[in-house]
């Protein structure tokens, strides 16, 4: 897949005007549809995580007919559910000068500034009303004794305005969003398809009019029309098999929607989380995340000497390297989470790791424990410190956690412009499975935040938008292409039964996951992406030629549902190869080994790589066609980040 | 700190085994070797359904997805026990440490009429999604909200409402009852909501059509024996349920229609 580059702008709608009027302007522009035509109106939405199941229960309040389709058995268990720390809001509650053009500063240079300015700017603006929406709906969030609403510090800021729920704020945001969602189902406004994998992406004269699924306990292959489709499935980290993702988390859905003609875009962008449990044996199915709140009061070191080979709580003062806040004073610990990740690997490379493997760092409670006492830090951190002491079997209030680097998001999906459409009309992105608003590194606490803005506040006007100003004509699953498409979806299940090889998909996936991790991890160079991309190829024919799935297509059958998953993990991890060998810049998450500074810092080039890189489907085994949206910044100046 | 090496496992273990929701199951036998202690236990059965897929088995289906013991998939009896013998812990949390050498480990789905079997281990929680469906929420629409700070909350009422919150809904209250009760789901969430001002405009209406979906469902009802507060993952303590039956007899005397 070498790369045809070609030169074409990307409409992503930006409204003109001052930044802080556009989102008002695009709003006030936008055709409506009005009170009594919304119930003639059906419409798909395909995830019940953040994004999702705002979205759909916003959507049904309206009064549109909403389907909405999740692979778990409940809408309530998203991945989202699994999100720990925070979601941010510039409400500025603590006085410590935040405003929305703050939230917004941050998020772009956190970014490291690859992404849409006008779309951080919106995220920023609707941030305070995502608060209040949570709280009206019953939302737990941390309080200050006097009653108000709580703020915690979180990576890449100066300010505190991260909202939180002890480690469980995803749970808590999901749970309210659930709760909205299930008021409608009962309302009768949405409509609930639980275990249901998206299988394909109908489009009938242009427009997505619907998708094919697959019905995960009788194995039926089910067509739903609608006149609008949102998709709002999540990240691929799943790619790299280990990683923070849940099991079942996929790139299929947005994948297949790009096989339809949705553009990909910036795929290479990865974000590699600094702090995770180090993995453990060859058996290791997961990885768990350590939230990045615990840098606020964790210390991360390693010895000073290299062959230092005593226990932690030996380990005198002076003899440990607080690496984060001997390189960035400034920021300390709470430097973004590319910039910890890389040292940490730094330091393990360089023969500092510790632990039976070598790659781990300590992040170290002793000082805040002492200073705080031990019960305020079990207040804010207790169900972590517990979930630690699960797996590792060792105390975090005695000895320092071990942690390391590992997958964890996915900054890159599927291109949207400023309506959060996709190049598909009447296809629409939310939440994680689009790239729209973090460039190329996100900063910690605003995914929740985005999740929610897409599906609140932004979709709901959006969508609206696209019914009302285009002819739809009037389609139903009769429709050939429906048929046509379903019968794809099941030779394709078919094709996969019948390999009948040697090799299970853990297996497989496995040996996917080591080639990205060693190739497409924290750093990158030309000549192991190109070895990438080769093995990959080679992998995924291997895979079809060797995979082995038992059982048949007509029952519940999870290796199968897997092997679905990997055949398009196996096609969209060569993308994101590509994506990263074309990239000939270092940029947030995004670090090729070429380019650094002397200090090794990431060096960007915007002369040359100031664009969001769109890829087109040219069909299987042919070059993807990259498209470029230049990125204008207008507001921020562009400026290597630094947060010495 | 590290451990010195670890006795790895040989383990006999008879698990559930039924291939769709009518028809009839049976346990069956498999032996595993060389199982580490620092396994989780998905992670062990993870290595079982790959040597039966390489003997030509069907792998044993069970449900999960976060493996961070948060969304509530993993669930399945063990020795007798939901989600085993670890305290305040899901399936999926729970470690091979706590099994010693030559153990034999007994494995069934959750057993519960309102939860029917689909295949293996893995049954069908939906009831839960339509107990909350009755009455499970706070009826504000988007864009609804007054200023967040609008309502100010003693820490205590959003503690005690964060402690029910939490539950996340595996079931494994209702597995673990002698009656299949989900006195406890139900009362987590009537309890989540009654400790916020946010909840008391619908307290009537919800706790009345909560219990009445519980009931309709065919969960059983509550005899106080607390086997779910001893099973629940997550905490929730059977104090909830007192709240739930406090509301109820409210509900009931002041109910008006
Ligand atoms: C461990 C962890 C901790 C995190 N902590 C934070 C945090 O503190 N703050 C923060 O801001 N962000 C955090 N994040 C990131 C954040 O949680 C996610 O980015 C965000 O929740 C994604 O929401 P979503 O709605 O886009 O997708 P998800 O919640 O992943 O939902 C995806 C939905 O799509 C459905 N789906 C997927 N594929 C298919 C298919 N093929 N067919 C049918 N349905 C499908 C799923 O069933 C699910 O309903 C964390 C992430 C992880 C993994
Ligand atoms: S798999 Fe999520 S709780 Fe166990």
């Amino acid at each position: 897949m070498s790369t045809a580059t070609e030169h074409q702008n990307l409409d992503a709608r930006v409204p003109d005007g001052p930044i802080d009027q556009k989102w008002t302007r695009c709003k006030n522009e936008m055709k409506l549809v009005s009170p009594n035509n919304k119930r003639k109106y059906d419409i798909i939405v395909v995830g019940t995580g953040l994004a999702g199941a705002s979205a759909a229960a916003s959507l049904g309040e309206l009064g549109y007919n909403v389907k909405a389709f999740c692979y778990q058995d409940s809408p309530r268990r998203a991945h989202s559910i699994a999100a720990q720390g925070g979601i941010n809001a510039a409400k500025n509650y603590p006085n410590d000068g935040d405003s929305v053009w703050r939230l917004f500063y941050d998020t772009v240079k956190g970014g490291d500034f690859r992404a849409r300015e006008s779309n951080v700017y919106r995220l920023a603006e609707v941030s305070g009303n995502i608060i209040d929406q949570c709280v009206a709906q019953g939302v737990p969030f941390a309080r200050e004794y006097g009653g108000t609403l709580a703020n915690r510090t979180f990576g890449g800021a100066q300010v505190s305005r991260t909202f939180y729920c002890r480690g469980q704020t995803g749970q808590q945001l999901l749970l309210g969003a659930y709760s909205a969602l299930m008021r409608q189902v009962a309302a009768g406004k949405v409509e609930l398809f639980p275990r249901r994998e998206m299988l394909d992406l109908v489009v009938v004269e242009g427009n997505a009019r619907g998708i094919v699924c697959r019905n995960m306990v009788t194995g039926e292959i089910e067509t739903h029309a609608a006149h609008a489709v949102l998709l709002c499935t999540g990240g691929y980290g799943n790619a790299y098999y280990l990683s923070t993702n849940a099991k079942g988390c996929n790139v299929t859905a947005a994948w297949r929607c790009h096989k339809r003609g949705a553009y990909f875009a910036n795929p290479c962008y990865t974000q590699i989380h600094p702090t995770c449990i180090p993995v453990k044996g060859a058996y290791q199915s997961k990885l768990t995340l350590m939230s990045e709140s615990l840098r606020n009061d964790g210390r991360v070191w390693v010895p000073k000497d290299v062959n230092d080979s005593r226990p932690p709580s030996e380990i005198p003062e002076e003899d440990r390297d607080y690496y984060l806040e001997r390189r960035y004073p400034a920021f300390g610990n709470m430097v973004p989470r590319d910039v910890a990740s890389r040292a940490a690997k730094e330091r393990c490379d360089a023969g500092f790791g510790v632990g039976e493997t070598g790659l781990a760092v300590y992040l170290d409670f002793k000082l805040a424990i002492a200073e705080q006492g031990r019960d305020a830090i079990e207040a804010k951190y207790g169900n972590l410190f517990h979930m630690y002491k699960k797996i590792t079997d060792e105390d975090p209030y005695q000895v320092p956690m071990r942690i390391y680097p590992a997958v964890h998001y996915a900054m890159g999906g599927l291109w949207v412009d400023y309506h959060l459409e996709s190049t598909v009309p009447g296809l629409f992105v939310l939440g994680e499975a689009n790239f729209s608003d973090h460039g190329a590194n996100r900063l910690g606490a605003s995914a929740l935040m985005q999740g929610l803005a897409d599906g609140y506040f932004v979709a709901p006007y959006t969508v609206g938008h696209h019914l009302a100003s285009r002819s739809l004509s009037s389609v139903t699953t009769a429709h050939p292409k429906f048929k046509e498409i379903a019968v794809e979806a099941r030779n394709r299940i078919e094709r996969l039964l019948s390999v009948n090889g040697n090799r299970t998909t853990d297996d497989i996936h496995r040996q996917l996951g080591q080639i990205m991790w060693d190739n497409c991890g924290m750093a990158r160079n030309a000549q192991g992406l190109a070895a990438a991309i080769e093995q990959i190829r080679n992998l995924r024919d291997e895979f079809w030629q060797n995979v082995k799935i038992l059982g048949t297509g007509e029952e519940l059958n999870q290796s199968l549902e897997h092997a679905g998953r990997l055949a398009d993990f196996l096609e969209f991890g060569e993308l994101l190869a590509q994506d990263a060998l074309h990239r000939e810049e270092s940029c947030g998450g995004h670090f090729r080994e070429e380019h650094q500074t002397e200090d090794n810092e990431a060096r960007r080039d915007d002369e040359h790589f100031c664009y969001a890189a769109a890829w087109e489907f040219q069909g299987d085994d042919t070059d993807e066609k990259l498209h470029k949206e230049p990125l204008r910044f207008n507001e921020v100046e562009l400026t290597t980040r630094s947060y010495k | 700190m590290t451990n010195p090496a670890k006795k790895r496992l040989s383990l006999h273990l008879r698990i559930w085994r039924q291939s769709r929701t009518d028809e009839a199951g049976e346990f069956r036998d498999y032996q595993l070797q060389d199982i580490s202690p620092d396994m989780s236990f998905l992670e062990m059965l993870d290595i079982l359904n790959q040597q039966l897929i390489e003997q030509g088995e069907a792998p044993v289906a069970f449900d999960h997805d976060c493996r961070e013991g948060i969304c509530g998939t993993c669930g399945m009896m063990i020795n007798g026990q939901a989600h085993g013998p670890d305290h305040e812990t899901t399936t999926c949390q729970l470690h091979m440490r706590h099994f010693n050498d030559g153990d034999t480990i007994i494995i069934e789905p959750w057993r519960a009429r309102a939860f029917p079997v689909l295949r293996d281990l893995i049954v069908n929680r939906s009831a839960f999604d339509r107990i909350i469906q009755a009455g499970g929420y706070v009826s504000i629409k988007t864009g609804q909200a007054p200023e967040g700070n609008a309502n100010l909350i003693p820490q205590q009422h959003q503690e005690g409402s964060l402690d029910a919150a939490a539950c996340i809904g595996c079931g494994a209250c209702v597995a673990a009852c002698k009656n299949a009760s989900a006195m406890l789901f139900t009362a987590a969430k009537v309890s989540h909501f009654v400790q916020l001002p946010q909840g008391a405009p619908e307290r009537t209406k919800r706790v009345l059509a909560m219990i009445n979906q519980h009931d309709e469902e065919g969960f059983g009802a509550c005899t106080n024996t607390s086997e779910c507060e001893a099973a629940c993952p997550a905490a929730v303590s059977v104090s909830h349920i007192a709240r739930l039956n406090r509301e109820y007899l409210k509900a009931m005397l002041t109910a008006t229609d």
